[in-house]
């Protein structure tokens, strides 16, 4: 029977973490758009929601509710099968690549070191990466089986859109892996603890960021939904739940990249840590929740104050200038690093 | 460790399977990413984990893509049988027969398996990998470049019609 109790145990933990992580994140997807509609309402003069509770908190509630209850519209000709299955992949990769995600140290509960990270692959980074080039296909798939042509014109400008910027999303990451000498998210950040990534790579980062944003089909980036040309892209003709579910994926996608931006070159967890062994655990995970809360004030805040890019100007400025100094910087650091080596 | 294997693997024979049968290009290319998925959830069981990463990202996430995206423009639905070829027809068969007898009688010969996997994992690190190819096979990898490389200029000069 004890034996059995070993068996179990690491599986309940599992578990735990991972509906704390879901509950946590999806939270965290509810306020994040009430955060956005108050920042981008006080950006331009308003108050936005106010109604529903205090300062409108519980807006995310009512939102939620009502788009449940929405009467789900499927137009005549769409291919089925795919139609469902679109925001389906889309939410589900959204929610897997957090899983690799450490949001702090550990903490030792009776005996048992418990880190707070679902799973710690050794390759992490590169399965966060893997995972959002697979994204791509809820939107695509999604344009494509609307049986519309504006979704179709969504649907193929997001997936060119997103394969050109995953390359200097890529080149963006590879310095900090580079003077990391690993790819497990944990290690990278434990190399920071002297300085922080983003006074040693400041190109990568910028580079990171910017093709965060297109990843994430935010603006100035959001040309896949851009209304005023495209109604609204590849999810024009999905209502009630199957809209919801894009667009908690978008949200959980913006969650998913600001917790990598915060591992690469924040430092992650890493802060200021005091007081007893409690307190001391779990300050690194306020520490990386804090960080992760202003990216998401700064895309919020590029989403109220920048315009649109126009479609050519994106593809151009992705392949001929982020791109090359992507290879410029990959190259700068491997001669640092090599030099630094001998 | 077992059972999973035996799961995935009957998702990418029946995945594989859907890929050949299926009429509409759009599922045939669905098919084929759950393939490369599953090999490479395979993979991460043998302790491979930077080959299974790669496998998406490479394959289902960059290749796969340029597939369904082309499919897309075409808008190719449904494809209509032809009678165009009879050799297909009558060779087909055997063809089909000989390779599946042939690869049985492969795995047939190392049926169980001597080597565990835990003499893979150490192969699926990235520094393995990254010495076996830029020191050991360093030559056939540069000759793949610049393949590859004629195959992009390739295709701009015959995509582009004044340059």
């Amino acid at each position: 029977m004890a034996m059995r109790f070993d068996v179990l145990l690491p599986l309940l933990v599992i578990l735990v973490k991972v509906g704390v992580v879901l509950v946590a994140l999806l939270t965290t997807v509810a306020y994040a758009v009430w955060l956005e509609r108050k920042v981008v309402a006080r950006i331009q003069s308003r108050w936005g929601p106010y109604r529903v509770g205090p300062h409108g908190l519980l807006q995310p509630v009512a939102d939620g509710l009502k788009i449940f209850f929405k009467e789900d519209i499927v137009p005549s000709d769409v291919d089925r099968l795919v139609f469902w299955a679109a925001p389906f992949i889309a939410f589900t990769l959204a929610l897997v690549s957090i899983s690799v995600i450490p949001f702090g140290g550990s903490i030792t509960i009776s005996g048992h070191t418990i880190p707070f990270q679902i799973t710690d692959l050794n390759v992490g980074l590169l399965f966060v990466l893997a995972v959002t080039s697979l994204g791509v296909y809820g939107v695509a798939l999604a344009g494509w089986s609307s049986n519309s042509k504006y979704p179709l014109l969504g649907g193929l400008r997001s997936s060119a859109q997103m394969i050109s910027y995953e390359l200097s999303l890529g080149l963006g990451v590879v310095g900090v892996v580079m003077l990391a000498g690993s790819l497990s998210l944990r290690e990278i950040v434990e190399r920071q603890s002297g300085l922080w990534n983003v006074f040693v790579q400041p190109v990568g980062f910028l580079l990171y960021f910017t093709a965060a944003i297109a990843e994430t089909n935010r603006i100035p980036f959001d040309l896949p939904e851009g209304e005023s040309e495209l109604v609204a892209g590849f999810h024009t003709e999905y209502s009630s739940f199957k809209f919801a579910m894009f667009f908690m994926a978008e949200y959980a996608n913006i969650v998913t990249v600001s917790c990598l931006a915060t591992l690469l070159f924040f430092g992650g967890w890493l802060g200021p840590v005091f007081g007893p062994p409690t307190l001391r655990a779990l300050l690194p995970v306020c520490w990386f929740c804090l960080k992760v809360f202003c990216f998401l004030f700064l895309y919020i805040w590029i989403r109220g104050t920048l315009p649109r890019f126009r479609y050519d100007q994106l593809m151009a400025f992705g392949w001929k200038f982020l791109l090359p100094v992507g290879l410029l910087n990959v190259l700068v650091t491997s001669l640092i690093v090599a030099w630094r080596s001998t | 460790m077992a059972p999973l294997f035996y799961i995935l693997a009957t998702v990418a024979i029946l995945a594989a399977l859907c890929l050949v049968l299926q009429r509409t290009p759009v599922y045939s290319a669905l098919s084929l990413i759950v393939v490369l998925c599953s090999l490479a959830v395979i993979y991460l069981l043998l302790g491979a984990e930077f080959l299974a990463v790669i496998q998406v990202i490479i394959y289902a996430g960059a290749i796969m893509v340029l597939f369904v995206l082309v499919i897309m423009l075409l808008n190719a639905r449904q494809e209509t049988p032809t009678d165009r070829s009879r050799l297909a027809r009558w060779l087909g068969a055997p063809l089909l027969l000989a390779f599946l007898g042939e690869v049985l009688f492969a795995v047939w010969q190392h049926f169980p398996p001597e080597t565990g996997p835990a003499a893979t994992a150490l192969v699926g690190r990235p520094r393995a990998i990254g010495e076996l190819l830029f020191r050991n096979y360093v030559l056939p990898f540069e000759v793949t470049s610049i393949l590859i490389l004629v195959a992009v200029l390739g295709a701009v000069v015959l995509a582009k019609k004044r340059l």
